[in-house]
């Protein structure tokens, strides 16, 4: 293998690149910036090193002009991003959650799209002690986002309790070993003494290096048949493989990622391809080598182009499977054969092993909130106070209260009941099967509305399923505010990703089980422009579909879009 | 002998150095001099014909002094000197504080001119000059005319009470009180011009009519055009809340053009607006009379007449009780209840009802009083005028003024109350609408001369408003001084007032140092105060530089709690004992490098 092929894009490092180097390992001026009291904010270098601790600084988009015309600055403030590997949570851990949320948040939470919690809202003042909480709650959000392995996800699939556990444990060590070393987050946040040392760069961060990766690096964990992490979507995705009911060790894909930019078709989303298979206790050390590969020839130069995808696409999947066996000094074996089915959620009452149940719960958009009509946030404090498992945070923002006994069941029950809170089975297949990023009014790269406009989109599709008698049949819908595709709406059936206020581009064709990435339907349409096309769509699809064919496979069989094979081909 | 001005032809400058002289003179030396005198005067008359009159004549002398908060009192004491001046007076007009004890003595003719500040308290450029007065210290005053002009607001319990101790004591030292002392309301002009002309008399009449003729006083002449008896009816251009949403309070941003009235205003100096009712109030108080909103009402001297809902709307106030608006009510009503609320032993009574309640709270209770809709509004005090500390230069906004109003709702008594003009600033007054505005100046609170002197600003909440008008003018001509503010409210995230442009400022450089303290952030409350204290040894190199220190803002708690802080930290600081560390302030305050503007 000619070593020439394998080196980083030239150009000059970007401006993050130097920003990370002259950190002192993520430190920056946080500390000085937090104690400032005469800004809300903090400076744009300062609001890209607080990544890597797991937040971004925003302001209330909503009310920005009207702020400027009261001689305001905007309404800066900061989410906050739990690392929760595999989604799980103790009861504890979910009121402490719904406390501060309350207290120094904008009081909601939000299931996000990658099994964790966020919260919105937060005043500078109040961060230290936001983080503290979660702390003290023995959780954390070093790494939840930056450039650096972020959270690890792991299938929440209920029906097989033992497995899941298991998959589980090496997700959560994953996402653990794989943190960052720095002690930055605890100097910064829980006033740990400083140590008064100059170590070396192998000392304080002995995989990372001084400058960390060139993009954010994202894991998943699947269990067959299903794929609610979205196994393709990640850098690295391992899909479980079980004889059985034990665990053999893991199938490797690596190479996937959501995001691109409008407009530059150099960018794309991708899906992972799958290159062997390593047993358990070999997880750690492939993806330890897989991130040194990006760590060392990922794009520093620009960030749009600097994903572990792009790295993969352009040294060749062979050069970089190479590079792997060369660094691991073994071969992984050749992968197992796997089959997804899904990559949506189950939902209601199901009776795992050991007589415990579990109760996957429908949460619109993953917020967690007292609306109106529905207190969500209330009947679930209630149920976590009561509550002797755990919680289970979805990749799809739902919520799998988990581990119940069956003595337990009905004051669970008693408490969903009270609370209206359902299984989501009296509304359309479709809505069960939406998710939506968060985007306006926090999110600063928001172009269009999403989780606080999907919902009422829907409530005009149903409309067209009803008459089309579609309202059982599983379609999975994706809105993403931006390109960046948090939502992953490349892998939705029907995706959303804004290009304006209330405007979207609109993708069909993707794969059910999330095997195959979108193509570009309609662009730049607004609601009755995607409305006018679903009433041509879905009457056409009840009436001429075949026996268990998926929206996103009838499209492509009735030439209504063309079939991405890959990511390369998603623009063509 | 001891000659006086009083029982000599001689003025008092040479009634001194006579006095020093005489009494070092031999009796030969005396009969020498009287010789020489009228022989040379003989001499001199023959020569050259004078006019005895204005040699002869002694020009009488007057010392008006006063103390003033918001400026009524200096300007009604200017003006009276003017008049003094005009009918051949050697006027001296003073501040209290700026006046010389020790020139008592020298004093023949004393006007006090004083309004009350709070509870019965002095205003600030009076507070020594009262204290030395009532002290062990004060000087005989056998020698002194004097007559005092008391300004005050009728609403408060102690009503022109720093006038009246003046008064009192004044006698007590023994002066000779040559004209009764005038309680003036906020309405003072009418009154004040009264007693310039009556003490004007009085000292005229004692004169032997020595001045035959005199001037037409001129106390209620405008020196311009628009005046607080002859409002401008500005503009309004802009109406802005600057508190974000979520916040507990609402603060206006008011923009008002002056265009055509030629008013000008320095910063500092306050714009009085007359506000009107809410009309919702109006409606109640309606609803409680038995005569016809449409009854026509003689509202002033000039015949003026208006409906009763447009009178009660735009000229009375109804929103305030007082103890002499009860009593006159009292007059016109049999209702035993009021009278025997006002009888002698029920004054902690009388004082519990009156506060927080207004005038239909009275009509509810205590019935209607007066047999028509003329009599009953007679009795009401007209609306008077708010003074706002104006928070723009008119540099930077030639034509322009601008105003920060706090809105002010609560309830009490089982009803919403609303500040008069706050409220109708921030729910009725619509851009393009026009209000009568005045500029009332304040020479207590200006900005150094010197625009290199370093000064300090402690303006928490809507104290704040002329320290933006400071920084635009210091902005506007370039100063080079040093500024500090010190800035705090509820909340950061909606009440920093006017956050974007401190922020410029302090980026510009026109703003040195900014620190803010937002009580209801964190769990512990945290005031300007404890930001001061943090900062104490750059506080105190500041005023050892020569910053002049300004406060502005609420009184009751603020003013006071800022006051002992600069103390402790004058203090700690400098090393100085408590006594001398309120020498220090009283000696920056006598140097006007200590000022204040609170309400």
């Amino acid at each position: 293998m000619g070593t020439d092929i394998l080196k980083a894009p030239e150009g000059a490092p970007s401006r993050n690149e130097h920003l990370k180097k002259e950190s002192n390992f993520l430190r920056g001026t946080l500390k000085e910036e937090f104690e400032d009291r005469l800004n809300g904010g903090v400076s744009e270098d300062a609001n890209q090193l607080i990544k890597f601790h797991g937040s971004y600084q925003q302001d209330d988009r909503d009310l920005r002009n009207e702020r400027q015309k009261q001689k305001l600055e905007p309404a800066y403030q900061f989410m906050i991003r739990v690392r929760l590997p595999g989604g799980v949570s103790t009861p504890e851990q979910w009121l402490v959650m719904d406390d501060l949320s309350e207290k120094y948040g904008n009081g909601t939470l939000k299931i996000t799209t990658r099994q964790t919690f966020q919260m919105h809202g937060i005043l500078k003042w109040n961060m230290k002690k936001t983080m503290q909480g979660i702390n003290q709650a023995l959780m954390d959000t070093i790494a939840a986002c930056g450039d650096v392995n972020r959270n690890v996800m792991s299938n929440s699939n209920p029906f097989q309790s033992e497995l899941h556990a298991e998959v589980y444990e090496w997700a959560k060590k994953l996402s653990d070993d794989l943190l960052p070393r720095t002690r930055a987050y605890h100097e910064i946040w829980l006033d740990e003494e400083k140590v008064f040392s100059t170590p070396e760069v192998e000392e304080v961060e002995p995989m990372y290096g001084p400058v960390y990766l060139p993009r954010k690096f994202k894991i998943g964990v699947a269990i067959p048949p299903s794929n609610d992490v979205d196994v393709f979507s990640q850098d690295i995705g391992f899909i479980a493989i079980v004889e059985d009911r034990s665990l053999l060790g893991f199938n490797v894909a690596i190479g996937g990622g959501m995001g691109m930019t409008h407009g530059d078709k150099e960018t794309y989303p991708q899906l992972a391809k799958v290159i062997g298979f390593c047993k358990p206790e070999q997880i750690y050390q492939v993806a330890e080598k897989i991130i040194t590969i990006q760590r060392d020839y990922g794009n520093r130069s620009s960030r749009k182009n600097a994903r572990f995808k792009y790295t993969v696409d352009r040294l060749g999947l062979e050069t970089v499977i190479e590079e792997l066996h060369n660094r691991l000094g073994w071969r992984l074996e050749e992968a197992k054969p796997f089959h997804f089915d899904h990559n949506g959620d189950r939902y209601g009452w199901v009776e795992g092993t050991k007589g415990k149940w579990h109760y996957t719960l429908f949460i619109e958009g993953g917020r967690v909130k007292d609306f109106e009509n529905l207190k969500i946030k209330t009947g679930l404090r209630e149920i976590a106070k009561v509550h002797k498992g755990d919680f289970r945070l979805t990749a799809n923002q739902n919520l799998i209260i988990a581990n119940v006994s069956t003595r337990s069941k009905k004051k669970i029950n008693d408490l969903l009941e009270h609370y209206g809170l359902t299984d989501g089975s009296h509304f359309s297949a479709l809505r069960r099967n939406s998710m939506a990023c968060v985007s306006l009014p926090t999110c600063g790269l928001a172009m269009a509305e999403a989780e606080r406009y999907l919902p009422t989109l829907i409530d005009k599709i149903e409309t067209i399923i009803d008459e089309s008698g579609l309202r059982d049949e599983e379609i999975t819908i994706r809105m993403t505010g931006c390109p960046n595709g948090c939502a992953r709406h490349a892998l939705g059936e029907i995706g959303f990703i804004g290009k304006s206020v209330g405007k979207y581009n609109m993708y069909l064709g993707a794969a059910f089980d999330g095997s195959r990435l979108s193509k570009l339907y309609r662009e730049n349409i607004g609601e009755e422009e995607i409305l006018n096309e679903l009433r041509i769509l879905l009457p056409r699809y009840a009436k001429e579909r075949e026996l268990g064919e998926h929206f996103g496979d009838f499209v492509i069989r009735a030439g209504i879009v063309k079939a991405t094979t890959d990511g390369t081909n998603f623009h063509d | 002998m001891q000659f006086q001005v009083g029982n000599s032809p001689f003025n008092q400058n040479q009634v001194e150095l006579l006095n020093q002289l005489l009494t070092t003179l031999t009796d030969s030396q005396k009969i020498w001099l009287s010789g020489y005198f009228a022989a040379s005067i003989t001499n001199s008359a023959t020569n050259a014909p004078r006019s005895t009159e204005t040699t002869s004549k002694p020009m009488k002398d007057i010392t008006i002094l006063f103390g003033s908060q918001t400026g009524n009192a200096h300007g009604l004491s200017k003006k009276a000197g003017a008049t003094f001046k005009e009918n051949g007076f050697d006027v001296t007009v003073s501040a209290m504080n700026d006046f010389k004890p020790n020139q008592l003595k020298k004093v023949s003719n004393l006007l006090i001119i004083v309004s009350t500040h709070g509870e019965g308290e002095p205003p600030d450029n009076a507070i020594i000059f009262h204290e030395f007065l009532h002290g062990k210290r004060a000087p005989k005053l056998d020698h002194v005319n004097f007559s005092v002009l008391s300004l005050g607001d009728s609403s408060y319990e102690f009503f022109c009470e720093t006038g009246k101790q003046f008064d009192k004591r004044l006698e007590e030292l023994g002066a000779s009180r040559v004209y009764p002392r005038f309680d003036c309301d906020l309405d003072f002009e009418e009154p004040a011009a009264e007693w310039l002309d009556g003490v004007l008399r009085s000292l005229n009449e004692q004169e032997g009519g020595v001045h035959q003729e005199v001037a037409a006083t001129t106390m209620t002449a405008p020196t311009s055009t628009y005046t607080r008896s002859n409002p401008f009816k500005a503009e309004v251009i802009e109406n802005i809340n600057l508190n974000g949403r979520g916040s507990n309070k609402e603060t206006r941003h008011l923009e008002i053009s002056l265009e055509g009235s030629n008013l000008t205003y320095k910063p500092g100096d306050s714009l009085g607006v007359y506000p009107e009712n809410d009309p919702e109030l109006v409606e109640f108080l309606l609803q409680e009379l038995p005569w016809s909103t449409s009854d026509s009402v003689t509202i002033n001297k000039h015949g003026d007449i208006l409906s009763l809902k447009e009178a009660l709307t735009t000229y009375y106030e109804i929103t305030v009780l007082s103890k002499p608006l009860l009593q006159k009510i009292a007059d016109h009503t049999t209702n035993e209840k009021l009278q025997e609320l006002l009888s002698a032993g029920n004054e902690e009574k009388l004082k519990t009802y009156i506060d927080g309640r207004d005038v239909i709270d009275l009509v509810r209770d205590y019935g209607v009083w007066g047999s028509s809709a003329q009599e009953f509004v007679s009795i009401l005090r007209k609306i008077p005028a708010r003074l706002y500390s104006i928070s723009s230069s008119i540099q930077a906004n030639p034509d322009e003024v601008h105003l920060t109003i706090g809105a002010v709702r609560y309830t009490t008594h089982d009803r919403q109350r609303k500040g008069v003009c706050s409220t109708f600033a921030a729910e009725r007054l619509n851009i393009g609408d026009k209000i009568p505005v005045f500029v009332q100046e304040n020479d207590n609170f200006k900005l150094p001369e010197n625009p290199e002197t370093p000064i300090i600003m402690i303006g928490p909440g809507t104290g704040v408003a002329p320290f933006r008008a400071f920084i635009q003018e210091r902005e506007e001509i370039g100063a080079e001084g040093k500024s500090w503010l010190f800035f705090g409210d509820q909340h950061f995230m909606t009440d920093f007032l006017y956050q974007t442009e401190w922020k410029q400022w302090l980026q510009n450089g026109t703003l040195t140092k900014l620190d803010v303290a937002f009580s209801r952030d964190t769990e512990e409350k945290v005031y300007v105060q404890h930001r001061m204290l943090a900062q104490s040894k750059e506080l105190f190199a500041w005023l050892e530089e020569g910053a002049t220190v300004y406060i502005c803002g609420d009184e009751k708690n603020m003013a006071k709690d800022v006051h002992n802080t600069l103390l402790q930290i004058i203090e700690t600081e400098g090393g100085l004992s408590h006594e001398q560390a309120e020498e220090y302030l009283t000696n920056l305050q006598q140097q006007k490098r200590y000022q204040r503007d609170v309400y």
